[in-house]
């Protein structure tokens, strides 16, 4: 509506022809504007600096630079794709196989990538894979993420170009080509058919050119007694599901005895069948991953294990070497009789670094014509030849050396005698080291070549005779890296990239795949004529050599070991690794000492627990033949044998490393001789040690029903109602199983997908590679070591271990039922808490249990975390307002808190805090922010992926397709997940095992997470 | 509402020679008058803490909750200790003016204004702590069944938290309400004796516009009864709700059905001690010596010692029960709550809260001023504690021994709770400069049958009569 009223403006508007009103309606301004007074001092515009032009420049930008400010946003680093690679579909995973060899893990692994990312590494399944991976291996993806990664090649400390150190590295080699100066090539275990090949025909040009093979963690001896058997530098190889009973002799055959990956085989003659399991005897120094899992360990001194040998020797050959009596006598003598009377079903190993002690072992498995025993398939993935490293270490000092090649070592930090090694590095004249970090060894040498991670390296890989396998790129290098082998080929004139040199490698190593099917595969098993024909050897020499063996005076017998999560430490700045708590003594973030409770007491070393729960214990100083290291941490191991103590080697590095990562000291320092045993005195230093350990009470306390267990013969002969005693409640006046009396009404469960997960307690070694996967697949944050003190570690899947108080964990269970009157279980309770000297273990992995009537879901106010369709008990992190009810009503205390934000915070200084680190991050789980809980989702994303690639190929899941980050990285079968809904799945079967239980089943919580009885093979 | 007509065997409850003009002059001096010294250091202090106490909170909104002590399996621990404590403390005042007024207990009168102000101040602080032990409590809205656009989703009735945060916010306001209700008089009387315009405007608001006509008397007596009736309930619901937290739970030593009257009992006696330590010092401060008396002390003294019992049979019958259930679990529980690694927590508790409200058996302690003082704040000290013992111990080592660890506070912890303390005293010490802090309408209804003056003038006047 338009407006018809008259707006006046002054009284003058009245007047008509009023001039001013005139003069107002024709003027804009009522008075004239001085403009005059502005333009027309010529003199003033003139002497401005500032002209129109200018001022309307000045104008234009600040508007522009103000509109500019206003409207940043953040910026993301996201390029599109201007010609897709066809294999790429965003949000949809890519899958490579490749192998890792990094000198000390070796596994045929599937790598997954995400829009060209690779950000986890699963199993190989296919036949051929030789080696599952470990839990290192699955943390290595984070590893090519390190920021303090080597990112381009340096010349003496200086960054350099590829060109610049190939001209001097050639200059310096031309230079010992002319002079006959020597050449050396340094390198770790590679394995690789095609840079065995290389080297050689790279060496040829050098009139004086040797390749040494070093190992940071030897197995020199058993390499040299396969070698004086076999006429071959390498290892027998052991398949432990062929043997019913085994013997091993300070082997830690589940851990990194030999190159590892024993486990899966082993794990195989764990589970009963057909009433039968296999029966593990372990002697054993420190408590290992085996002795934990044996049926028998038997805590000896490595001197007593080595006159244990002997006199299984003796009993199994039938030889009489005259051997100095042994502790355990009665249980040596039931070893050797199960070792004779299994037969050729029966196998001996040992990991005593001793070369007779070896020898005795290919006698003893020859002997008794073991199956599991298998010198053909010989395994390669050890080389290293302890004499020659210190031959080396001696020409390099005498000056004898010209050029010196170093790749995939660090002898600055893993020799004992490193300063000797530093001292004749100066006396060559080149050095080169091709490292992925600028380590200790690499900020020495004349140039760093910066190497690529496995994951964006080309190579082959023979793990045993009779496989090969593939490493293939992952990813474009992220830095400028360039490997050894091109390097080589660069050096030795040959144009060919390594590519193609392996290609054609590959032609001739005889395998029937082609090469795109070999890389698809990863792995070929390449048929060979390949025999072992044991020479004459004087076992009976080596034996009563061996039985010579004393144990020093006066001194501990000290007995180095590789972590589960550290190995050789070459990824000791993988956050994943320092975080991963030791199966065993379940410390992150350190290395320390483990000693036994009695000598710990007669040096007045303790260990106790701070308010907090923290775990604290004394510091040594450690003495080795007058090498001091000073300052180390003690932990009161259970098991630890007498007189002897352990220390993990991997730690206590410092070149290149983030600040919080630089844990612990360096055990190879008193490495010395590359023998494992060492003699040691200890004398108790000042100030007590602050342990970051996940796991702060040890032992079960009688708590039967947490790990039911029985022993095989109970197993075999008796009802399962007797020793997997179902919990009963009284309703009605009758007893009915706990589980079947229900204050709610059930959901039909019956339709669409149900997961469960079934956990055989049997099979599971306590590896601790699902926690690693786990950490991977769901971006699990890294706390750190003082966060982790504070009973704060994140992981969503734990691995319990506990000690048994009594001597086995039945008996725990009878001292707890026998206790009368209050005083008494007050006093046994108290003595509960304590392991026993030589306990029984068991593990158990424990995550969210799924209940179906979760505790959990009734008492969140929000129902931030609620039941899924398919079983699961899902976490809304949006909805979490962060109660902690939740996680203080589970009954299994697998929830999580994020107390503080875990990523971008300084604070946390992992690789959540930089974007180098964020690149392994799994696009599916989203990272959680500080104030919610979180915890496992049995992996959602997974299941649904594989629902809906079901249904886009219009088909219902197949049998066992569903995996878990879990169940896949088990590589001992322990884990299963499916569907009880498809009976096909294996899952329904282990659900109506007779082994089967809930954990906790009397809170009624209903599960979809179970557990098998453990079976142990005590008797006979 | 008092019958008329008291045994002269009964102690007066009104002591000394006062008149009604005596007991206005009397509960509007520490409003009318300036504030002196002690006011000012105690004020001071208070404000202190409290600030502190922000300060701390800014720091855990800022940082998280890792700030405090707590871990992956003692999920909470001087938060909700503190929360259940305050709670608690807060059920004395509902209990004294509603439980009594139904019972016709006068001595009531004199206490019932400060202990129901203590209630809405503690129940104040204690609402603070379920929302700052969020993880994110910028959502601690969440909680409320309110309409929103998150999409169709909805609180969990099935969780005690919620029934929390209904249980609480119910009895705050009809506390206020209740509270509020009994001032209007007695701030009509403040409004009708102001001097200036602006404290009478003042207290002419917050009476009402209390006129003090015969109806708004008999509306106000139905009021305060059918909100006596409404609260009573409360007094028994809020803190079984509160247990309910933990009886409703899976976790052994807290899923026990005796939770309920325990706790009940326990708020009553921690309220009942708190009361006590309030009203000995303001007594003194104020000069209310005449109303609250070494009797109504005494009173309270022996409601303390009745629930300390009430607590300690509770303690014994669930140590009992523990036993009698033949779970190993929740034998174990007892069993280390009572011996593990905070055994010194238990003992103070049951040194606090059963053995020392023992002692009032004697009247001489219990009719002593300065044992009274002492003892209704071991009695505090022990329900923290109480507290303490069942949230910490019962967490810290529960079913898998694997997560078994201990929980140590840190200084945001500590600093939290003292200034919820602060905050507590600053809004009581404003409280008793600017309220009346006795119900003095209420008081003068008794005047005739329960005051010195009055009893004596009864005696004398019955003697003359005799003679």
């Amino acid at each position: 509506m338009a407006s018809n009223k008259k707006y006046w403006q002054s009284v003058e508007e009245l007047k008509e022809d009023s001039s001013i009103v005139e003069t107002l309606r024709n003027n804009e301004f009522v008075e004239e504007i001085p403009t005059n007074e502005f333009l027309g001092d010529k003199e003033a515009l003139s002497s401005s600096s500032t002209s129109r032009r200018d001022f309307l420049k000045y104008v234009g930008f600040s508007t522009a630079a103000v509109s500019l400010a206003a409207c940043e946003g953040p910026v993301i680093k996201s390029i599109p794709y201007v010609v897709q690679p066809e294999e790429i579909v965003p949000g949809v995973a890519d899958y490579y196989a490749t192998t890792i060899a990094d000198g000390f893990d070796f596994a045929n692994i599937l790598v997954k990538t995400r829009e060209g990312r690779p950000i986890k590494v699963e199993n190989n399944n296919l036949p051929g894979s030789k080696i599952k991976p470990n839990a290192r291996v699955y943390a290595s993806v984070l590893s090519l993420y390190d920021s303090m990664r080597l990112k381009e090649p340096m010349v003496s400390g200086k960054p350099a170009s590829w060109e610049a150190v190939d001209a001097q590295v050639k200059r310096g080699l031309a230079n010992a080509a002319s002079s006959g100066g020597q050449v050396v090539l340094l390198t770790n275990t590679m394995a690789s058919p095609s840079t065995d090949k290389l080297i050689a025909e790279f060496g040829a040009q050098y009139p004086n050119f040797k390749h040494v093979v070093y190992d940071a963690v030897s197995a020199s001896d058993a390499l040299d007694a396969f070698e004086m058997v076999y006429g071959e530098r390498a290892l027998a190889d052991y398949d432990f599901s062929k043997a019913d009973v085994i013997v091993s002799v300070g082997a830690d055959i589940l851990g990194d005895w030999q190159g590892g990956g024993s486990d899966s085989g082993y794990a195989e003659g764990r589970i009963p069948k057909n009433g039968k399991m296999s029966k593990h005897i372990q002697m054993e120094a420190n408590m290992s991953l085996s002795g934990a899992n044996a049926d028998v360990r038997v805590p000896m001194t490595v001197t007593e294990q080595k006159h244990a040998l002997v006199a299984l020797y003796n009993a199994v050959t039938g030889d009489s070497v005259s051997v100095p009596a042994v502790t355990n006598k009665a249980a040596v003598a039931k070893a050797a009789k199960e070792l004779k009377a299994a037969g050729s079903k029966a196998v001996l190993v040992s990991g005593l670094d001793d070369v007779n002690a070896q020898l005795l072992v290919l006698a003893i498995n020859n002997a008794l014509q073991s199956k599991a025993f298998n010198p053909v398939n010989a395994r390669l993935v050890r080389k290293g030849d302890a004499k020659a490293v210190a031959q080396l270490v001696n020409d390099m000092k005498s000056g004898s050396i010209d050029t010196l090649v170093m790749s995939g070592v660090n002898p600055v930090y893993t020799l004992p005698n490193s300063a000797d090694f530093v001292e004749g590095l100066k006396k060559v004249k080149l050095s080169v080291s091709f490292s992925m970090k600028e380590d200790e060894t690499a900020s020495l040498t004349t140039v760093a070549a910066a190497a690529p991670h496995y994951l964006e390296s080309w190579g082959d890989v023979s793990m045993a005779k009779g496989y090969y396998s593939i490493t293939q790129p992952t990813i474009r290098p992220l830095f400028k890296t360039r490997q050894l082998q091109d390097s080589l080929l660069t050096w030795s004139g040959n144009s060919q990239s390594y590519y193609d040199y392996l290609k054609d490698s590959y032609a001739t190593e005889g395998g029937d795949k082609s090469w795109n099917q070999i890389v698809h595969d990863g792995v070929a098993v390449t048929e060979g004529m390949f025999e072992a024909v044991a020479n004459d050897t004087d076992f009976s020499g080596a034996a009563s050599k061996l039985a010579k063996a004393k144990a020093v005076a006066g001194k501990l017998e000290l007995v180095l070991y590789t972590k589960t999560g550290m190995g050789d430490g070459q990824q000791a700045n993988n956050p994943w690794l320092q975080e991963f708590p030791d199966p065993l003594t379940r410390a992150s973030w350190d290395n320390y000492l483990t000693i036994s409770k009695a000598d710990a007491d007669a040096l007045g070393l303790e260990n106790y627990n701070v308010a907090n729960g923290g775990l604290n214990g004394s510091t040594v100083t450690m003495d080795v033949n007058g090498k001091k290291v000073e300052n180390v941490p003690v932990i009161i191991q259970p098991g630890q044998a007498k007189g002897t103590v352990g220390l993990s080697l991997g730690y206590g590095r410092k070149a290149a490393m983030k600040e919080e990562m630089k844990v612990g000291v360096n055990a190879y320092a008193v490495y010395n001789n590359f023998n494992s045993v060492q003699s040691v005195s200890l004398a108790k230093a000042e100030g007590d040690h602050e342990f970051a350990c996940v796991q702060l009470h040890n032992t079960l306390m009688g708590r039967g029903d947490i790990i039911k267990e029985t022993t095989l013969n109970e197993f075999n002969n008796k009802d399962a109602a007797e020793w997997n005693i179902i919990p009963v409640v009284s309703l009605d006046h009758k007893e009915v199983p706990a589980s079947s009396v229900d204050l709610w009404e059930t959901f039909d469960r019956t339709t669409g997908h149900h997961f469960n997960l079934s956990i055989d307690l049997n099979a599971c070694t306590g590896c601790g590679a699902c926690v690693i996967a786990c950490h991977a697949e769901n971006n699990v944050p890294v706390v750190g070591k003082s966060e982790v003190r504070r009973s704060r570690d994140m992981h969503w899947l734990r691995i319990d271990r506990y000690y048994s108080s009594d001597d086995t964990f039945a008996g725990d269970v009878e001292t707890k039922e026998n206790i009368s009157g209050l005083m008494d279980s007050i006093d046994t309770f108290d003595a509960m808490e304590d392991p026993a000297e030589n306990p029984q273990v068991a593990f158990q992995p424990v995550f969210c249990q799924h209940c179906n009537h979760a505790p959990c879901e009734t008492v969140c106010p929000v129902a931030a975390t609620s039941h899924g369709r398919q079983g699961q008990n899902q976490m809304a992190y949006n909805r979490c307002v962060g109660t902690r009810y939740c996680a203080n009503n589970c009954p299994y205390k697998v929830r999580r808190f994020n107390w503080f934000l875990y990523n971008k915070n300084d604070e946390f200084d992992y690789h959540m805090n930089d974007d180098l680190g964020r690149m392994v991050l799994n696009p599916d789980v989203n990272v959680r922010s500080r104030g919610v809980m979180e915890k496992c989702s049995l992996c959602i994303q997974m299941t649904q992926a594989t629902i809906l690639n079901a249904k886009r190929e219009g088909r219902p899941v197949n049998k066992d397709e569903f995996y878990t980050a879990c169940t896949e990285a088990c590589g001992s079968g322990a884990m299963v997940f499916g569907d009880v809904n498809n009976e096909e799945d294996t899952v329904v079967q282990l659900k109506e095992d007779d082994r089967m239980y809930h954990l906790l089943e009397h809170v009624g919580t209903k599960p979809n997470v179970f557990y098998q009885v453990k079976v142990r093979n005590t008797e006979k | 509402m008092s019958s008329h007509y008291e045994a002269p065997i009964r102690k007066p409850l009104i002591i000394g020679d006062k008149n009604y003009h005596d007991v206005t002059v009397d509960v509007a001096k520490p409003v009318e008058g300036r504030a002196n010294k002690q006011w000012w250091i105690a004020f001071t202090i208070a404000l202190a803490a409290f600030l502190w106490g922000v300060g701390c909170v800014a720091y855990t909104v800022g940082t998280g909750i890792g700030t405090w002590g707590s871990n992956k399996t003692v999920g909470w621990a001087w938060d909700i200790t503190n929360f259940v404590w305050w709670v608690g403390i807060g059920h004395a005042g509902t209990l004294i003016s509603a439980v009594l007024l139904l019972f016709r207990q006068k001595w009531r009168m004199a206490i019932n204004r400060s202990a129901e102000a203590m209630t809405i101040f503690s129940v104040i602080q204690a609402a603070m702590f379920p929302v700052f032990h969020m993880g994110r409590p910028w959502l601690a809205y969440w909680v409320m069944p309110i309409p929103n656009q998150f999409g169709s989703l909805w609180v969990n009735f099935n969780s005690p938290l919620l029934w929390d945060v209904f249980a609480i916010s119910t009895y705050l306001s009809v506390s206020l309400v209740f509270w509020w209700t009994g001032l209007l008089p007695d701030f009509a009387m403040l409004r009708d004796r102001a001097i200036t315009p602006f404290t009478k405007r003042v207290y002419s608001i917050l009476s009402f516009g209390w006129t003090g006509r015969a109806k708004d008397w008999q509306r106000f007596e139905e009021v305060s009864l059918v909100l006596a009736g409404l609260a009573t309930p409360l007094v028994l619901s809020v803190h079984t709700i509160v247990s309910f937290d933990f009886a409703t739970s899976v976790i052994p030593g807290w899923h026990t059905t005796i939770l309920p009257p325990y706790f009940v009992a326990g708020a009553i006696f921690s309220g009942f001690a708190m009361v006590n330590t309030l009203l000995i010092i303001m007594r003194k401060l104020s000069n209310l010596e005449a109303y609250i008396t070494i009797q109504h002390i005494e009173l309270m003294n022996i409601i303390i010692m009745i629930t300390g019992s009430i607590v300690g049979v509770a303690y014994i019958t669930e140590l009992f029960i523990a036993w009698y259930s033949g779970v190993e679990y929740e034998q174990y529980a007892f069993l280390n709550r009572a011996t593990g690694p905070y055994w010194w927590a238990y003992l103070l508790m049951m040194t606090c809260n059963v053995v020392s409200p023992q002692v009032m058996w004697s009247k001489k302690i219990r009719t002593s001023i300065m044992a009274s003082f002492i003892i209704s704040l071991v009695v505090n000290i022990g329900m923290w504690f109480e507290r303490f013992v069942i949230i910490v111990t019962s967490l810290h080592r529960d079913y898998l021994p694997s997560s078994w660890t201990m929980f140590q506070p840190t200084f945001v912890d500590a600093g939290f709770f003292i200034g919820t303390i602060g905050f507590f005293f600053v809004l009581f010490l404003l409280y008793s400069r600017s309220f009346p802090v006795i119900a003095q309408a209420e008081v003068k209804s008794i005047m005739k049958t329960s005051s010195e003056t009055y009893k004596k003038q009864r005696e004398n006047n019955s003697h003359s009569e005799n003679h």
